[in-house]
C-alpha cells in the first residue's frame, strides 16, 4: 500500500494505492494522524487507487474519524471510491458516518 | 481440493488474497462475490492471527478450498487460542459516532458476505469453515 499526502488550504488530500488490510492499515492511521497531529482536522481520503478495504482500514477511518469531529473542528470525508469497497462501506454502515464524493475535486470543493 | 499453509502474520493477507481470489473464480463467482469471499477470509485470517496466535507470528493458518455444485467451501484451520463467537456482540451500526466502536466489524463481514460460517475445533485444532453459494454470483 502507498500514501500520498497532499495539503491543500482548506484540506488534506490522502491519495491511498493497494491494500488496505490488517498489514497495511496501521501506516494509513498514521498518515492521518501525521494531519491531525499538525492541527489540520479536514482530510479527503481518495478511494480511487485501493484494490481492498478490510475492516482493519475502516478502523482507522472511524478513529480519525472521531478525532476530526471533535470541537467541530472538522471531517474525514471519502472519494472515488471503487465499486467493491463502496458496497463494504455502505455494508459496515459507514455511509451515515462519513460523507462520500465521486470524485476527489467536489470532496475537496466541499471545505 | 486444493491446501495451502500460511505463516500466522498479517504480511501473509496478500498471499491469502492471490489464492482465495483463484479458487473463487474457478468456482465460477464473479464480481462482489469474489470481493466478499476475499474479505471473509481477510477478517477471519486477521482474527486468527491477532487473538488466535496473539500476533506473536508464531504458528500457521492451513487454508482448504473446495468446490462443488453448492459453490466454494473455504476451510481455516489453525492451532491458537480457541476462538468463541458468541462472545463478540453483533456491532451496532445505527448509533451515533461517538458510540460507534471501532472494533466488533470483522465477523459481521464474515457473517453477512458468507452463506455459511461454522466454527469447530478438532482436538487442540480450530476448525472455521465458510461457504459461497454460487447462485449469489451477482450479489
Amino acid at each position: 500500500m502507498e500514501i500520498e499526502t497532499t495539503q491543500y488550504k482548506h484540506c488534506d488530500l490522502v491519495k491511498v494505492n493497494g491494500r488496505v488490510d490488517s498489514a497495511t492499515s496501521p501506516k494509513l492511521a498514521e498518515a492521518l494522524t501525521a494531519i491531525t497531529e499538525q492541527g489540520r482536522f479536514r482530510i479527503v481520503v481518495d478511494f480511487s487507487g485501493v484494490q481492498f478495504l478490510s475492516s482493519a482500514g475502516l478502523r482507522a477511518l472511524i478513529n480519525a474519524q472521531k478525532t476530526c469531529k471533535r470541537y467541530n473542528r472538522g471531517e474525514v470525508v471519502l472519494c472515488a471510491l471503487p465499486a467493491n469497497i463502496a458496497a463494504a462501506v455502505e455494508l459496515a454502515g459507514f455511509n451515515s458516518i462519513f460523507r462520500i464524493f465521486d470524485d476527489p475535486l467536489m470532496a475537496v470543493g466541499y471545505f | 481440493m486444493p491446501t495451502k499453509t500460511f505463516p500466522g502474520r498479517y504480511s501473509s493477507l496478500a498471499d491469502i488474497a492471490i489464492f482465495i481470489r483463484q479458487a473463487a473464480e474457478e468456482a465460477g463467482l464473479e464480481g462482489f462475490a469474489i470481493y466478499a469471499v476475499e474479505t471473509a477470509v481477510d477478517e477471519a485470517c486477521s482474527n486468527i492471527i491477532e487473538h488466535g496466535y496473539q500476533g506473536q507470528e508464531t504458528g500457521e493458518i492451513l487454508c482448504t478450498t473446495l468446490t462443488d455444485n453448492k459453490g466454494l467451501t473455504i476451510i481455516l484451520e489453525d492451532g491458537g487460542r480457541p476462538f468463541d463467537p458468541s462472545s463478540v456482540p453483533d456491532p451496532q451500526l445505527d448509533v451515533s459516532l461517538d458510540e460507534r466502536k471501532a472494533h466488533g466489524l470483522g465477523l459481521f463481514f464474515m457473517r453477512q458476505l458468507m452463506d455459511e460460517v461454522t466454527f469447530s475445533t478438532r482436538g487442540p485444532i480450530n476448525v472455521l469453515t465458510m461457504v459461497k453459494h454460487t447462485e449469489h454470483k451477482t450479489e
